[in-house]
C-alpha cells in the first residue's frame, strides 16, 4: 500500500481505573490541529473495559470517530495483549499518524505497537506539526536532560507513530451538537494474549493532591539544604489550596519520593501557580513545569537561571520569605 | 537461572554542552559512563543470581570504546560480556537497536538458555523508555515497564511491582520475560576489588550484525525507521518582576501583596 494510502489521525485515548485519563483531551488538541492540516479526520481509539460511554465524550470533545475495543480481557493493562490489540487495529484501519500519551503505560504501549505495526515512533514529544510540503508529522521532543531539542521524522513508514509528553498541550473544550462515529472492534481471543497475568492495583498510600490537578504547587530544590524543609513547603502549599513537589537534587538525596519528582526525568505539570523553592532551574526541571501560567521562584542566588525567566524572582533564603509569605497569608 | 542486562554507554552528565550556533553536541571533554538507569538494571540482575544463583550475561551494541562499560559490568558481578560492535549498527534509532539487542539476545540464549531479560527504564542521553518494551516484542515474550520492585521469584515466573502515576501494579511473568527498571529497584554497590581485577581480564565477545543474524535492512542509519531532522537549542522565556525589599522578610510579604493585586490567590 502507497503511503498516500494511509488516511487520519489517531489518538489514543487512554483510560485508566475506569476514569479517561486527562491526556485523551490533550492529545485530541494535538491530533485535531495535525487533523484540519491534513485535511482527514480525527479518530480516537479506546481500549479497556466498559469504555464504550467515552465514545461521545471524546466525540464532543473533537473527535470525528472512535473505535471502541470493549472486553473484559482489557480491564487491566498487560502489554502483550493491548500492544497486539492497537496493532491488529493499526493493520486494520491503515491510520496516517499515531499519539499515544507518553504515561507510564503509554510510553511501554508505545513502543511494543510500533515493533508489532513495523513503524517509527518518536517517544516524548513536546510539539507535533504537519511539514506542508510533504505531510510528513515533525515531532519535536527534549534530548540530552532538556539541553537540545529534536524534531524526528519517520518518513518512508505509516502510521508515523508518537508518544506525547503529558500537558504539553492544553484540554480541548467541548463543543456542543458535535456528532461522530462509533465503530465497534471485536476483541479476538484467541490472538490478542499474553503469558503475564495481572494480580492487582495498589493504590498509592503517599496521601496528598494530584500534582497533574492542582492549582498551586510549592516545589523545593537543593536549596532547601534538608529534608526537614519540605514541612515549610507543606504548609505554603496548604494555606494556598495546593501540593508539595520537588526538582531531581531532593529525590536523589532521598528528601523526598521520586513520585513528586518535576521535570525531564520526573513528571509534567501545568498548574496557574508554580513556586520554585531553593531551585536553580535547569532545563532538567523546567522541561517539567514551564507551562505553568505563573512561576515564582525564591533563591538565594540572583544569577540561577529560574530568577531570570520566573515571573516574580525572589532574592532571599527561603526559611525567611517563607514564612513571611504565610504570615502575610495568615 | 540466567538473566541479560542491556546496558548503553551514555555522556556521564545530561548537562551536556550544546554549541549555540550551531545546536551541536560539543562531545570534547565529556566522560562517558554506564547509563545511570542501567546501574540499578545491572545490580538487580546480580542481585537475583545471588539469591537464585545461575550467572549475568550483559550486552551493549555501541563503538569500540563502547567495551569500557562491559568491564564495568564485570567490576559490578557480570559474568558474561558481549558488544555488538559493528558499522551496520552506526546511527540506529530505538526500533533498529532494540532490534539488534534482540538478535543478540537470541544468540546469547542459543549459548545458555535466557530467563530474564532486565533493562533500564531509560537511557540519560535520549530519554526513550523504548528498548525494554520493544526487545520483548522482537523476541514476542511478555513485559513490564517502570518495574519498582521484584515481589517474587521462583523457577517459572517473576512476579514485579511496576510504577503507575497513581500508584503501582503488581504483574507475574513467566520466563523469559523483559522487565524495565526504575531507580528504586536498587542501590548500585561499590565494585569490589576482586570485581575489578576480573574487569581487566575479562573477554569481551564482539559481534557483528552477520554473527547474530541480523537482517542489515533493519539496521542502521539510512534503515531504521526514524530520523532527526533538524536540533536546536530550546528558548528560554524572559519577563521578571524582581520582587523588592530589604530582607527577605519583606520580599515575602511583598509577594503576597503582588500576587493579591494580579488576583493570582
Amino acid at each position: 500500500m502507497a503511503l498516500q494510502d494511509y488516511k487520519n489521525v489517531w489518538i489514543l485515548a487512554e483510560v485508566q481505573r475506569g476514569k479517561l485519563s486527562p491526556t485523551a483531551l490533550e492529545l485530541l488538541t494535538a491530533g485535531r490541529k495535525l487533523a484540519d492540516d491534513l485535511g482527514e479526520k480525527l479518530c480516537a481509539v479506546l481500549l479497556g473495559h466498559n469504555v464504550r460511554p467515552f465514545a461521545q465524550e471524546l466525540i464532543d470533545y473533537g473527535a470525528d470517530i472512535v473505535y471502541v475495543c470493549d472486553d473484559t480481557q482489557l480491564e487491566n493493562y498487560i502489554d502483550d495483549v493491548y500492544a497486539k490489540t492497537l496493532a491488529d487495529m493499526v493493520k486494520t484501519y491503515q491510520p496516517n499518524k499515531f499519539l499515544i500519551p507518553a504515561t507510564n503505560r503509554g510510553r511501554a504501549l508505545s513502543a511494543k505497537t510500533a515493533v508489532f505495526v513495523g513503524t517509527g515512533l518518536t517517544a516524548d514529544a513536546t510539539d507535533v506539526t504537519i511539514n506542508k510540503e510533504d505531510g510528513q508529522l515533525y515531532a519535536t521532543r527534549p534530548t540530552f536532560g532538556g539541553n537540545l531539542m529534536a524534531t524526528i521524522t519517520c518518513a518512508r513508514t505509516r502510521p508515523e507513530m508518537c508518544s506525547l509528553r503529558p500537558m504539553a498541550y492544553e484540554k480541548a473544550k467541548k463543543q456542543a451538537g458535535r456528532t461522530g462515529e462509533v465503530i465497534a472492534v471485536p476483541f479476538q481471543r484467541e490472538k490478542f494474549t499474553s503469558a503475564a497475568q495481572f494480580i492487582e492495583f495498589i493504590k498509592s498510600n503517599e496521601g496528598g493532591l494530584d500534582l497533574s490537578e492542582v492549582d498551586v504547587i510549592v516545589a523545593g530544590g537543593r536549596g532547601l539544604g534538608k529534608a526537614e524543609g519540605f514541612a515549610l513547603l507543606q504548609k505554603l502549599a496548604d494555606r494556598l489550596g495546593g501540593a508539595v513537589a520537588a526538582s531531581r537534587a531532593p529525590v536523589d538525596s532521598g528528601w523526598i519520593d521520586y513520585r513528586y519528582q518535576i521535570g525531564l526525568t520526573g513528571r509534567t505539570v501545568r498548574p496557574k501557580i508554580y513556586i520554585a523553592c531553593g531551585i536553580s532551574g535547569q532545563i532538567q526541571h523546567t522541561a517539567g513545569m514551564s507551562g505553568s501560567d505563573v512561576i515564582i521562584a525564591i533563591n538565594k542566588d540572583p544569577n540561577a537561571p529560574l530568577m531570570k525567566t520566573a515571573h516574580y524572582a525572589v532574592e532571599g533564603d527561603l526559611y525567611e520569605v517563607i514564612p513571611a509569605m504565610l504570615e502575610a497569608l495568615h | 537461572m540466567h538473566i541479560v542486562a542491556c546496558v548503553k554507554q551514555t555522556p556521564k552528565s545530561d548537562n551536556v554542552k550544546i554549541d549555540k550556533e550551531t545546536g551541536c553536541l560539543i562531545r570534547s571533554g565529556t566522560e562517558s559512563a554506564m547509563n545511570p538507569f542501567d546501574e540499578y538494571a545491572l545490580e538487580e540482575a546480580v542481585t537475583l543470581k545471588e539469591q537464585a544463583g545461575g550467572r549475568v550475561s550483559v550486552i551493549t551494541m555501541g563503538p569500540p570504546q563502547a567495551e569500557a562499560v562491559l568491564r564495568d559490568s564485570v567490576a559490578r558481578g557480570a559474568d558474561d560480556v558481549y558488544q555488538l560492535g559493528d558499522r551496520a549498527f552506526a546511527g540506529s534509532d530505538t526500533w533498529s537497536t532494540s532490534y539488534a539487542l534482540s538478535k543478540g539476545i537470541e544468540k546469547i540464549n542459543a549459548l545458555h538458555p535466557v530467563d530474564l531479560i532486565i533493562c533500564g527504564k531509560q537511557t540519560n542521553d535520549s530519554d526513550t523508555g523504548h528498548i525494554g518494551p520493544q526487545i520483548s516484542a522482537w523476541l514476542n515474550i511478555p513485559n513490564a515497564a517502570f518495574v519498582k520492585k521484584i515481589v517474587r521469584l521462583n523457577e517459572k515466573s517473576i512476579v514485579v511491582e511496576r510504577l503507575t502515576e497513581d500508584g503501582s501494579e503488581v504483574v507475574e511473568l513467566p520466563f523469559p520475560c523483559v522487565i524495565s527498571v526504575v531507580k528504586e529497584i536498587s542501590n548500585p554497590r561499590v565494585r569490589s576489588i576482586k570485581g575489578r581485577l576480573n574487569a581487566k581480564r575479562a573477554t569481551i565477545t564482539v559481534w557483528t550484525a552477520d554473527d547474530v543474524a541480523a537482517d542489515k535492512s533493519k539496521l542502521g542509519i539510512q534503515n531504521c525507521p526514524t530520523r532527526v531532522v533538524k536540533s536546536f537549542v530550546p528558548k528560554r522565556e524572559i519577563t521578571s518582576v524582581v520582587v523588592e525589599g530589604s530582607n527577605g522578610k519583606e520580599k515575602g510579604a511583598k509577594l503576597v501583596t503582588l500576587l493579591k493585586e494580579q488576583k493570582f490567590i
